[in-house]
C-alpha cells in the first residue's frame, strides 16, 4: 500500500472533533524527501489538523501513519520529534521571557550546556543561511526573527521533515523571498518539507507538488509546473471562483476625512505615528501597506477615537460639507457619524466579539444603544444575524451557537457582516482576510467594493499587497509611522510598495 | 545596640515561615499555577507535624525522646500533609481543570479548619486547662542550635541563633534560584508557566511539571507551618496562631518578582515588620498606636503591591500562563 520512496506516508486518516462533520475524513498523503509539499485548502479543510496528527498535537481517530516503511504511532510532539518530525506552527510556540538559544534548547534532556548547544545552533544557521541573534529575548523580536527561530528550533532537534503553517502570512515580501532562499536551501539539503498556504502565488513560485484538500477531504495531488492557480483553486472550492477583483472608478469622490500634521505616542512611549498628512474620500478604496506594527492600528484607533493623539487634526467633512473635527471627541459620537472600525487583529475574539455568547448577542453588541426602554429587542440582532449567515455562507450550527467554537474564517465573517450591516460613511478593516480561505476572502472583498459603490469610503489596512494593488484606488505605505508615499493603486507595482514599506527614505510620489 | 541585637534573630524567627511559603509559592507559580491554597497548606503542615509529635511524645510517656525520631516523625508527617493538599490541588486544577482561585480559596479555607479542628481535638485529649498543646520536648529538638553558638557574641546571636529548619530553609530558597535559573528542568519550568503550549509542542510533560512543581511547592510551605509551631512558638500550637502568614508568603512572592534568592532577604524584611510594634516605644498611656504599628506589614503589602504592578519590564512580569489551566486539544 505505501510507497517505499516515501520519507511519510499517511493512510486513511480521519479525525473527528465531535461537532458534525470530519476535520480529515480518510485522508492519504505521501511526503518525499528533497521536495515541498504545498498543503492547499480552504479554511476548515484539514490542513492544519492532519499535519498536527503528524506532529503529535492531536492523535488521529483511525488510520495509519508510515515513516519510510515502519508503521509509526506519534503520541506526543517528542514522539513526532523523535521521527525527525519538525512543526513550525502559524501561531508560533515560543516563550516569550526566554532567549532565542534557551527557546531552541527547550524540551531536550541532558545537562544544560548553553555554550555547547550556541555552537551547534551557530553551525545550523551558518549551514542554510539564517540571520538571528541568540541572545535576544524573543519579545524583542520581530515575526520573521521569531519564525527563524522556529525553523532553527526544529533543525536543531535534527528534523528531517518539516511543516510550515501558513509561514507567510505575517513577512513582507522582502521576508517572504529570504524564506523561500532558506527553504530552498533545505530541500537541496535532502530534507522533506510541507508548507501549509492559501496563497496561490507562493504554491506556484516554492513547491514542487501541491496536495488539495476541501471539507477534510483528500481531493488530489498536482505537480505543480503543470498546474496552473484557476485549476488549483476550483479543485480546492469544488466549483469555479472568479479570482479577480472588480475595481470600479470611484463614483463622485468627495473629500470625507482630513487627516493632518498626526502625531501619536503609544503607552510604551513609543511614537507610533510621526507627521501623518493623509486624506480619505467618499467612494474610494484608500489602501495602507505597511509591515505590521509600524503605525496602522494607531492609525485606524485614532480616527475612531479609541487612541489619545499627541497633536494634529482628524477632519470629518460630511456629505452637506460641515466640518467636525474628531479628535478629542467621544468614540460614541464617532461612531454616530458613521465613522465604522472592523479591525480585525490577530486574536479575533480579542477585538469587537465575545465568544462565550452567540450569534444575535454578538449584533447586539453594537445595538443595545438603540431603542428605548429598559429591556432590549432581541428579535432585531436575531434577524439581522440570520441575514449575515445567509448572505455571507457562515458556517454554524444555529444562530445559538457562542461565537467561540466556529472557525476563525466563520468568526471573522461575522464581525465583518456586522459592520456592514451598519451602512457607514467611514469604513476601515484592517486585515479583514487574515486567516480566510480564497473563497471567503472573495465574497468579502466583493462586500467592501460595494460599500464603496455605496459612496462609503473605505480604508482598507492589509497585508497581501497583490490584492491591495488590487482592490485599492490609491495606496499610502506606512514605514515606522511615517507616509513614506502614496501611490496610484492601478499604477504601482509590488516591488514600489515593498520598496517603500522597508526604507525610511521619503519617496513621496502622490497618485492624484 | 542590645535592642536592635535581639530583633534581628526574632526578625528572622518571624521570616522563616514566609521564605518557606514564598519558595513554595513561587515553584508552584513557576509552573503556572496560582495555588492561593497555600495559607491552608501551612495550616494542614503545621497540624500534621503536630499529631505526629503529639502522639509520640505521649507513646514515650516520662520517657526520654529518641532525638532522630523526635525530628523525622513530625518532619515526614508534615510533608505527608502538605503533600496530600498538593495532589488535591493539583488533581482539581490540572488533571479536572476546575478554576485554580476557587480551588485555591477553598483549600485555605479547608486547611485552615482542618487545622483548627485537629488542634481542638489534640487540645480535648491532652486535658489541660489552656487552650493549647504543648509539645515543649520535640521542640527543644527544633530549635536546638549549635553549642558554641552561645559563646560566639553578637555574630553567634544574629547567625547561629536558629534551629535547624531555619538554614533548612534558606538553602531550599539558594537551591531553588539555582534550579530555576541553572537546569535543564528550571527552564522547563519556566517555560511550562509561561507558555504551556509551547513546552507541551517541544515533548515537556506539562501535566507532569505542574504536579511535580506545585505538590514540591506546598510540601516546602507546610515546612515553614511546622517550623512556626515547633521553633518558633515552642511547640505550642493554638488554633488560629499561625495567622495571615500564609497570605503574606504568596504577597512577597510577587515582592521578590518570582525570585528565590530575594525572597530570603524580602522574608527577613517582611518578619522584621511583623514585629515592628514590639519595638516602637509608646508609652503605656498611648497602647492603641502600638495597634496601628501592627498594621505595617500589610500596609508596606499594599504599598509594594501597587508599586510592582507599575514596573514594565518583561522579565519581572508573572509567568504569562499563571492561572491559567492547560488543555492540549482546545481550540
Amino acid at each position: 500500500m505505501t510507497d517505499s520512496n516515501a520519507a511519510v506516508s499517511m493512510r486513511n486518516i480521519t479525525k473527528n472533533f465531535g461537532k458534525g462533520g470530519y476535520a480529515n475524513d480518510h485522508v492519504s498523503l505521501d511526503i518525499y524527501k528533497g521536495e515541498i509539499l504545498s498543503l492547499l485548502g480552504e479554511n476548515g479543510s484539514g490542513k492544519t489538523t492532519l499535519m498536527n496528527m503528524l506532529s503529535g498535537i492531536y492523535y488521529p481517530d483511525s488510520g495509519e501513519i508510515y515513516i519510510g516503511s515502519k508503521q509509526v504511532s506519534i503520541n506526543s510532539p517528542k514522539d513526532a520529534y523523535d521521527l525527525g518530525i519538525g512543526m513550525v506552527h502559524q501561531h508560533f510556540k515560543l516563550v516569550d521571557v526566554l532567549s532565542a538559544a534557551e527557546n531552541i534548547v527547550l524540551g531536550l534532556s541532558g545537562k544544560l550546556d548553553m555554550k555547547n548547544a550556541r555552537e551547534t545552533i551557530q553551525k545550523i544557521c551558518d549551514r542554510y543561511g539564517f540571520d538571528v541573534d541568540l541572545d535576544k529575548k524573543i519579545y524583542n523580536m520581530s515575526v520573521s526573527e521569531k519564525q527563524t527561530v522556529e525553523i532553527v528550533k526544529v533543525l536543531y532537534r535534527g528534523a528531517d521533515i518539516l511543516i510550515l503553517d501558513e509561514p507567510t502570512a505575517v513577512l513582507t515580501p522582502q521576508e517572504t523571498k529570504k524564506l523561500f532562499e532558506v527553504m530552498r536551501n533545505m530541500k537541496d539539503d535532502g530534507k522533506a518539507l510541507v508548507i501549509i498556504t492559501h496563497k496561490l502565488d507562493e504554491v506556484m513560485e516554492i513547491s514542487d507538488r501541491v496536495a488539495i484538500l476541501r471539507r477534510g477531504e483528500f481531493i488530489g495531488t498536482l505537480i505543480t509546473k503543470n498546474t496552473d492557480p484557476q485549476e488549483m483553486t476550483d479543485m480546492m472550492v469544488g466549483h469555479r471562483v472568479e479570482l479577480n477583483i472588480e475595481r470600479p472608478e470611484p463614483l463622485d469622490p468627495k473629500p470625507r476625512l482630513k487627516i493632518s500634521g498626526l502625531n501619536i505616542t503609544n503607552e510604551e512611549g513609543l511614537q507610533k505615528i510621526r507627521d501623518v498628512d493623509l486624506s480619505i474620500n467618499s467612494g474610494e478604496i484608500l489602501g495602507i501597506a505597511g509591515i505590521s506594527g509600524c503605525g496602522q492600528k494607531e492609525l485606524l484607533e485614532a480616527i475612531a477615537g479609541l487612541q489619545k493623539v499627541d497633536s494634529g487634526s482628524i477632519i470629518y467633512i460630511d456629505d452637506d460639507g460641515t466640518e467636525k473635527e474628531l479628535v478629542g471627541m467621544d468614540p460614541v459620537k464617532i461612531k454616530n457619524l458613521g465613522v465604522s472600525l472592523s479591525f480585525v487583529p490577530e486574536d479575533r475574539l480579542g477585538m469587537g466579539l465575545v465568544g462565550n455568547m452567540d450569534l444575535s448577542d454578538n449584533m447586539m453588541l453594537r445595538s443595545f444603544r438603540e431603542g428605548s426602554g429598559v429591556f432590549t429587542d432581541r428579535k432585531e440582532p436575531h434577524k439581522r444575524a440570520e441575514k449575515i449567515v445567509k448572505q455571507l455562507h457562515v458556517d454554524t450550527p444555529g444562530i445559538e451557537t457562542p461565537v467561540r467554537r466556529l472557525s476563525g474564517g466563520n468568526i471573522q465573517k461575522i464581525l465583518v457582516g456586522r459592520e456592514l450591516y451598519q451602512r457607514p460613511k467611514v469604513l476601515m478593516t484592517a486585515y479583514v482576510v487574515r486567516g480566510l480561505d480564497i473563497n471567503s476572502s472573495y465574497t468579502i472583498y466583493d462586500l467592501i467594493v460595494f460599500q464603496k459603490l455605496a459612496g462609503t469610503a473605505v480604508i482598507f489596512v492589509g497585508e497581501d499587497l497583490d490584492v491591495l494593488l488590487q482592490i485599492s484606488d490609491r495606496v499610502a505605505v506606512l514605514c515606522d509611522g511615517h507616509i513614506n508615499g502614496v501611490l496610484d493603486g492601478r499604477k504601482a507595482t509590488k516591488s514600489e510598495v515593498g520598496l517603500l514599506m522597508t526604507s525610511l527614505k521619503e519617496g513621496t510620489r502622490d497618485g492624484e | 545596640m542590645t535592642g536592635f541585637l535581639s530583633f534581628i534573630p526574632r526578625a528572622v524567627g518571624q521570616g522563616i515561615p514566609l521564605l518557606f511559603g514564598c519558595t513554595g509559592e513561587i515553584i508552584t507559580e513557576k509552573s503556572g499555577n496560582l495555588n492561593l491554597g497555600i495559607p491552608g497548606v501551612m495550616y494542614v503542615g503545621a497540624i500534621s507535624g503536630v499529631i505526629g509529635s503529639f502522639f509520640y511524645e505521649n507513646s514515650v510517656g516520662d520517657g526520654s525522646m529518641n532525638g532522630f525520631l523526635a525530628i523525622m516523625i513530625p518532619v515526614l508527617c508534615s510533608l505527608l500533609g502538605s503533600f496530600l493538599m498538593g495532589i488535591l490541588y493539583c488533581f482539581l486544577t490540572v488533571t479536572l481543570r476546575a478554576n485554580q482561585n476557587v480551588t485555591g480559596l477553598a483549600m485555605t479555607t479547608f486547611g485552615v479548619g482542618f487545622g483548627n479542628f485537629f488542634g481542638g481535638s489534640l487540645i480535648r485529649l491532652s486535658n489541660l486547662d489552656v487552650p493549647t498543646i504543648a509539645l515543649s520536648k520535640t521542640s527543644a529538638y527544633f530549635s536546638a542550635t549549635l553549642p558554641f553558638a552561645k559563646k560566639l557574641g553578637w555574630f553567634g546571636e544574629i547567625f547561629l541563633s536558629y534551629g535547624f529548619l531555619a538554614y533548612t530553609g534558606v538553602i531550599i530558597a539558594v537551591a531553588t534560584a539555582v534550579f530555576l535559573k541553572k537546569s535543564r528542568a528550571g527552564l522547563h519550568l519556566r517555560a511550562v508557566g509561561e507558555s504551556p503550549a509551547t513546552a507541551d509542542a517541544m515533548g515537556i510533560n506539562v501535566t507532569a511539571y505542574k504536579y511535580n512543581a506545585t505538590v514540591t511547592g506546598c510540601m516546602i510551605a507546610g515546612l515553614g507551618g511546622l517550623y512556626y509551631v515547633m521553633d518558633y512558638a515552642s511547640g505550642v500550637w493554638s488554633n488560629d496562631a499561625f495567622g495571615d502568614r500564609g497570605w503574606l508568603a504568596i504577597a512577597l512572592v510577587i515582592f521578590t518578582i518570582w525570585k528565590a534568592d530575594i525572597g530570603i532577604l524580602a522574608s527577613f524584611l517582611f518578619g522584621g515588620l511583623y514585629i515592628l510594634y514590639l519595638y516602637i516605644p509608646t508609652g503605656m498611656e498611648h497602647m492603641e498606636l502600638k495597634e496601628l504599628y501592627k498594621m505595617i506589614p500589610y500596609v508596606v503589602t499594599s504599598i509594594v503591591l501597587i508599586v510592582t504592578s507599575m514596573r514594565n519590564r518583561r522579565e519581572d512580569q508573572p509567568p504569562a500562563s499563571l492561572g491559567l489551566n492547560y488543555f492540549r486539544e482546545e481550540r
